[in-house]
């Protein structure tokens, strides 16, 4: 298999440089964690590639506590997330919602799914086909950041746009 | 160890003076005050339980005993300081041999297991000199812990004033693995650990089961297939199919007390309303309607009313409307946010979450809202489920960081916090119904 070793050595990578901006982004602890972290796609983000989403759009925004109004910085990511989905149209998204830990379980997978719905409802309006569109909530139950602290709950409150 | 006399559990307040002037052999009055500021739980003897296979009868007695003192109500003396060490079911005690030893509460058992178990137990008042209750069982003789739970039930009610608790089940998710990947599948213990099986593989999430009245049936949230939706499973079979197919997102399912009837969420465009449909299918029935979150239903007992937590007025606070729907009222008015409402079974008061001043809170209301007491208080805990007396509330409590959450049982005192021993991580605990 000779495609095989560059691509685990890429993906090693990329999830070494996930694992270093985590730390960074969550300092206190050394215990944050670089899994659920969308699509790792193989490779440095070619044009039309879900590594370039990834990477040069955005996969992600986040919310505040308790909220899933989308801030300025939300619709700027949409705004690009709508503008390279309408440019490669042979991809279908899942926009994933989450909430942090600090709520209840159930409330948490009702705010997801409200989360979920106001990044799909906003796509939808920058033109991409509600057809190619599907979402899920995940509650609190796929944190990205774990640490007792405000700026991991904080990257926890997110809407990922996973490109399929 | 230390013996607490029953003169000094007297001054403490916790057998009841009717005692001291009860002279009525027929009618024992040995009683345990639950109530009070001084309370003191009581000091009862369990010699091992008489058996062909003294080992058995040891093994039992000590589950009783174990019953008993995680109640939080009696203090199990230890069987060694004993006068007499064996049960024997069928003679009178020698009651001043046990009152010289301070024993005002004594129990002696036997057990045996042939084809079946059989256990006899009497409870004896020995101030009273009077038997409190008699009782003997049968029981597959593969239930031997079953007994030693029945056996403890029957104790609990001729002494504490209410039904036990103790020959039940605790249905829950068992988490593991690192935290941004855990895998969560249903798990179902015996109250006190024992017996743990698990139901599902962990190739889907499984969260927030509860029992059916019976105890037979169970509904949950399954993610399973990227669609996450309220699931039936039956015990005793094995067989589960998805409740119902609304085109959408389905969870937080609580049975009707009747079990004919499912409670559940629904989430469309980001609204969340509550629904209720049959077990055995046909049109769901739409009980609220909105952009809120209305999510977490609970019948009360007599199944006339459902309440629930929305977040029609901002942050999440506890509703309550007819089991039909339609105007709802809201119940909780204090600060911060209140969620996971679930009614006693004995239908008087409301167990909630509490979020407030970044603390969450195990509680306790009134079934009208008033009457608030906070049972437990951390940094994070939610999700009560009752015991079926009504005198028990199990939740999990988590601490946060990478470690996971476990189950604890507190009493509607705020006494008597307990961990519930589990093989792993452990959230979303629902209590089952006395077993039939």
């Amino acid at each position: 298999m000779v495609i095989t070793a560059p691509f685990n050595t890429a993906l090693r990578a990329a999830a070494m440089l996930l694992f270093v901006v985590a730390i960074a982004a969550c300092s206190r602890t050394p215990n944050t964690m670089p899994t659920g972290v969308g699509n790792l796609g193989p490779g440095g983000g070619a044009p039309g590639s879900q590594q370039e989403f990834l990477v040069s759009v955005g996969d992600r925004v986040f919310f505040t506590t308790d909220s899933s109004s989308l801030t300025p910085e939300a619709m700027a990511t949409l705004d690009k997330q709508a503008a390279w989905l309408n440019q490669y149209q042979n991809y279908r998204i899942m926009v994933e919602g989450h909430a942090d830990e600090r709520g209840t379980r159930e409330y948490n997978i009702a705010l997801g799914a409200r989360r979920s719905s106001v990044a799909v409802n906003y796509l939808v309006s920058r033109g991409v086909s509600a057809n190619r569109i599907t979402s899920q909530s995940f509650g609190k139950e796929r944190p990205v950041a774990i640490c007792n602290d405000i700026s991991c709950w904080s990257q926890n409150r997110r809407a990922v746009t996973v490109v399929q | 160890m230390t013996l607490l006399t029953r003169r000094n559990a007297l001054k403490l307040g916790l057998a009841g003076g009717a005692l001291l002037a009860g002279s009525s052999l027929a009618m024992a009055q040995l009683r345990i005050v639950v109530e009070g500021a001084n309370f003191q739980p009581l000091p009862i003897a369990i010699p091992d339980f008489a058996s062909s296979d003294p080992a058995f009868g040891r093994e039992i007695a000590e589950i009783v005993r174990n019953n008993l003192r995680r109640s939080g109500l009696f203090l199990p003396l230890d069987p060694a300081s004993l006068p007499v060490q064996m049960g024997d079911v069928d003679a009178t005690p020698d009651f001043p041999t046990w009152r010289t030893a301070n024993v005002d509460a004594l129990v002696m058992g036997g057990v045996e297991r042939g084809a079946q178990i059989s256990s006899s137990v009497r409870v004896w008042d020995t101030q009273q000199a009077a038997q409190v209750v008699g009782k003997s069982y049968n029981t597959d003789a593969n239930s031997s812990r079953r007994v030693a739970h029945i056996i403890s039930d029957a104790i609990y009610e001729s002494l504490a004033g209410s039904t036990g608790y103790f020959d039940t089940r605790v249905i829950y998710v068992a988490e593991s693995g690192p935290k941004a990947n855990r895998v969560r599948r249903l798990a179902i213990m015996d109250q006190d650990g024992a017996n743990v099986q698990y139901l599902t593989d962990g190739a889907s999430m499984a969260l927030t089961p509860r029992f059916s009245p019976d105890g037979d049936m169970v509904t949950y949230m399954n993610f399973a297939d990227g669609n996450p939706q309220v699931y039936l499973l039956q015990l005793s079979t094995g067989r589960q199919q998805r409740l119902t197919d609304v085109g959408a997102m389905t969870f937080a399912p609580r049975f009707s007390p009747d079990g004919s009837t499912v409670a559940f969420s629904v989430e469309q465009a980001g609204a969340t309303n509550i629904y209720t449909t049959s077990i055995n299918g046909g049109q769901p029935l739409q009980l609220t309607s909105g952009a809120a979150i209305d999510t977490g239903p609970s019948y009360s007992p007599d199944g006339s009313r459902i309440v629930f937590e929305s977040d029609r007025g901002g942050a999440p606070q506890i509703y309550m409307m007819r089991a039909g729907g339609g105007n709802a009222q809201r119940i909780s008015f204090g600060q911060g946010s209140y969620s996971t409402p679930v009614w006693s079974p004995k239908g008087d008061l409301i167990a909630f979450t509490r979020q407030s001043g970044g603390q969450f809170n195990i509680g306790i209301m009134n079934a009208d809202g008033s009457g608030e007491r906070m049972l437990y208080s951390s940094f994070h805990a939610e999700g009560p489920t009752w015991a079926p007396n009504g005198r028990v509330i199990m939740f999990f409590q988590d601490p946060g960081g990478n470690d996971g959450p476990k189950l604890m049982s507190v009493d509607i005192w705020g006494r008597n916090l307990l961990t519930i021993p589990t093989e792993s991580y452990a959230s979303d605990p629902a209590w089952s119904d006395l077993r039939r």
